[in-house]
């Protein structure tokens, strides 16, 4: 029992003592993003290799999700009579929740994992103390560009979601099923408001860019110099961003709307 | 060794932090390395010969003593002061530790590129020249992943003086390369360093290579400074560790045994390790 105490202390303490060091490196990051706005060459670099590689897999996954919900909202609505409000429940559900949090948890799987993936093994193969032995600090020009490519990529993608979610919805319930296409636009038209439900879904999708990309770079820094240890830094970026995203979504939305 | 020293070490002493309390790697090293000439660091694996130059790199600060090179201590340097004596430093590491994501040429050109304004057409005609001096002109356009172990060491060696330094770090530059690379690298940190004027420093365990091109040479064993002479002082020497290790002898003053209780007591009493 004792042993048990002894191991489950020295876990959280260790839990602790990485969170300490993670909140460090994202100041240090943050204090080195200076050649970012000098050089924005290469964080437009990361931009493409975090957002424009991971068009696809948005793309294609909003416009299902869309779909399905176009299916499994009429099925629910048209048992109240109100089929019409699809166009509704379809761009609340993305805009709102659906479109930054799956992004989110799509952009962690694409593009989350391969910066881990890179950094660690930049570090492994001894190209982080290359360059710092040549003078040029890797926060800087290594990890600073690929947060910052994270953090503006990632409301551009929830956004091409949510839009995505909405074809595939009004596919599925306009064209497919038969709403009635008029309804379906004015309906939503009318019911999103631009700062309640699209603004909160940009801040939501921005702070979780902002997370993951963290979650990511450091993971990437701090694995171990191995083939085993790189592979379970990339595996800790998925776990952790898809429990961070999914906690954070809580208290955004307790906070963004309450009663409205 | 007449001429003024680049790097002197004094009582240098360090340890790694570890769970189980600091554990020991270099006691009381003093070494002098002098300018224009290329010395070796040798000693079996773990020894902490690439420890040390971690310490003269500024990767690592000494638990005690000191490190100067150019007259400046550098475990007291701040980060920018300590970025400015890198720039007239090069190292080659262990394998290359090339940017993958870049071609040959824009490795070579890494440091010309973020330390300096200097036109494109110019960064061109040095990297191309930089590359001629090892011999890998017609590579510019390659990738890492596409050159052999020893081409890479060689695009390793250009980029590490691609900005002429006056001190070039090798750490174990011979490991893994066939005969004719190891030949190959060998005469270039010779004659990279004679024509750059620099001073070089070569950690390696390669004792046949190293006694045909260094000036001088220092054996480690344990952390500890053990032997040191010039490569006809060591080619004569009875030392007993020198001799284990320039006849390559499995035995001897470095164990073939790792420390253990004896062969009885484990067989008798299980392996207690």
């Amino acid at each position: 029992m004792a042993d048990l105490l002894r191991r489950l202390g020295a876990s959280l303490v260790d839990r602790i003592w990485q969170l300490g060091f993670a909140s460090r490196f994202f100041w240090a990051v943050l204090r080195y993003s200076g050649q970012c706005l000098t050089r924005p060459n290469l964080t437009v670099r990361e931009v493409y290799f975090s957002g424009v590689l991971s068009l696809l897999i948005i793309t294609v996954s909003g416009l299902f999700v869309g779909m399905v919900l176009g299916l499994q909202g009429y099925e629910t609505l048209q048992r109240f009579g109100s089929s019409e409000a699809l166009g509704i429940l379809v761009a609340l559900s993305l805009v709102r929740e659906l479109g930054p949090v799956v992004a989110a948890l799509l952009f962690a799987s694409r593009a989350g994992s391969s910066i881990t993936a890179e950094i660690g093994l930049m570090k492994a193969t001894e190209q982080l103390k290359a360059m710092d032995m040549m003078a040029v600090n890797p926060l800087a020009r290594v990890v600073a560009p690929r947060f910052w490519g994270g953090v503006i990529s990632m409301p551009f993608l929830a956004a091409l979601f949510s839009a995505m979610g909405v074809f595939g919805g009004w596919l599925v319930g306009v064209v497919l099923i038969g709403v009635d296409d008029g309804a379906f636009w004015s309906q939503m038209q009318a019911s999103v408001d631009f700062r309640e439900d699209i603004l909160n879904g940009v801040i939501k999708s921005v702070v979780f860019g902002a997370a993951v990309s963290w979650i990511s770079v450091f993971e990437g820094y701090d694995s171990a110099p191995t083939a085993e240890g790189v592979s379970r830094a990339i595996t800790r970026t998925v776990v952790t961003s898809a429990l961070v995203i999914l906690a954070l979504d809580v208290v955004l939305t307790s906070f963004m709307f309450r009663g409205a | 060794m007449p001429t003024e020293s680049l790097v002197e070490i004094r009582g240098l002493n360090f340890a790694y932090d570890t769970d189980s309390g600091p554990r020991k790697v270099l006691e009381g090293i003093d070494m002098s390395f002098h300018k224009g000439k290329v010395v070796a660091i040798m000693g079996g694996s773990g020894c902490g010969k690439t420890t040390l130059l971690r310490l003269i790199g500024g990767q690592l600060r000494p638990s005690a003593g000191e490190v100067k090179v150019a007259g400046h201590a550098v475990h007291r340097m701040n980060t920018r002061e300590l970025y400015a004596l890198r720039r007239r430093m090069g190292m080659l590491f262990q394998f290359g530790a090339l940017f993958t994501d870049m071609s040959v040429f824009d490795n070579v050109a890494f440091q010309m590129r973020e330390h300096t304004d200097l036109p494109e057409e110019l960064i061109r005609d040095m990297v191309l020249l930089k590359l001629q001096a090892v011999g890998l002109r017609g590579a510019a356009g390659l990738m890492p992943n596409e050159l052999s172990g020893g081409m890479a060491r060689r695009v390793a060696l250009a980029r590490a003086v691609a900005l002429d330094p006056m001190l070039i770090m090798y750490d174990e530059p011979f490991t893994g390369l066939d005969p004719i690379s190891l030949g190959v690298i060998g005469q270039l940190i010779r004659k990279l360093n004679d024509a750059l004027g620099a001073t070089s420093i070569m950690v390696t365990h390669d004792i046949q290579e190293s006694l045909q091109i260094v000036d001088y040479i220092y054996f480690m064993s344990a952390g500890r400074v053990v032997a040191q002479g010039t490569p006809d002082e060591i080619r004569a020497s009875r030392d007993p560790f020198v001799h284990q290790f320039v006849h390559a002898e499995a035995d001897g003053p470095v164990p073939f045994h790792y420390p253990a209780v004896s062969v009885a007591d484990s067989l008798l009493g299980g392996v207690r390790g």
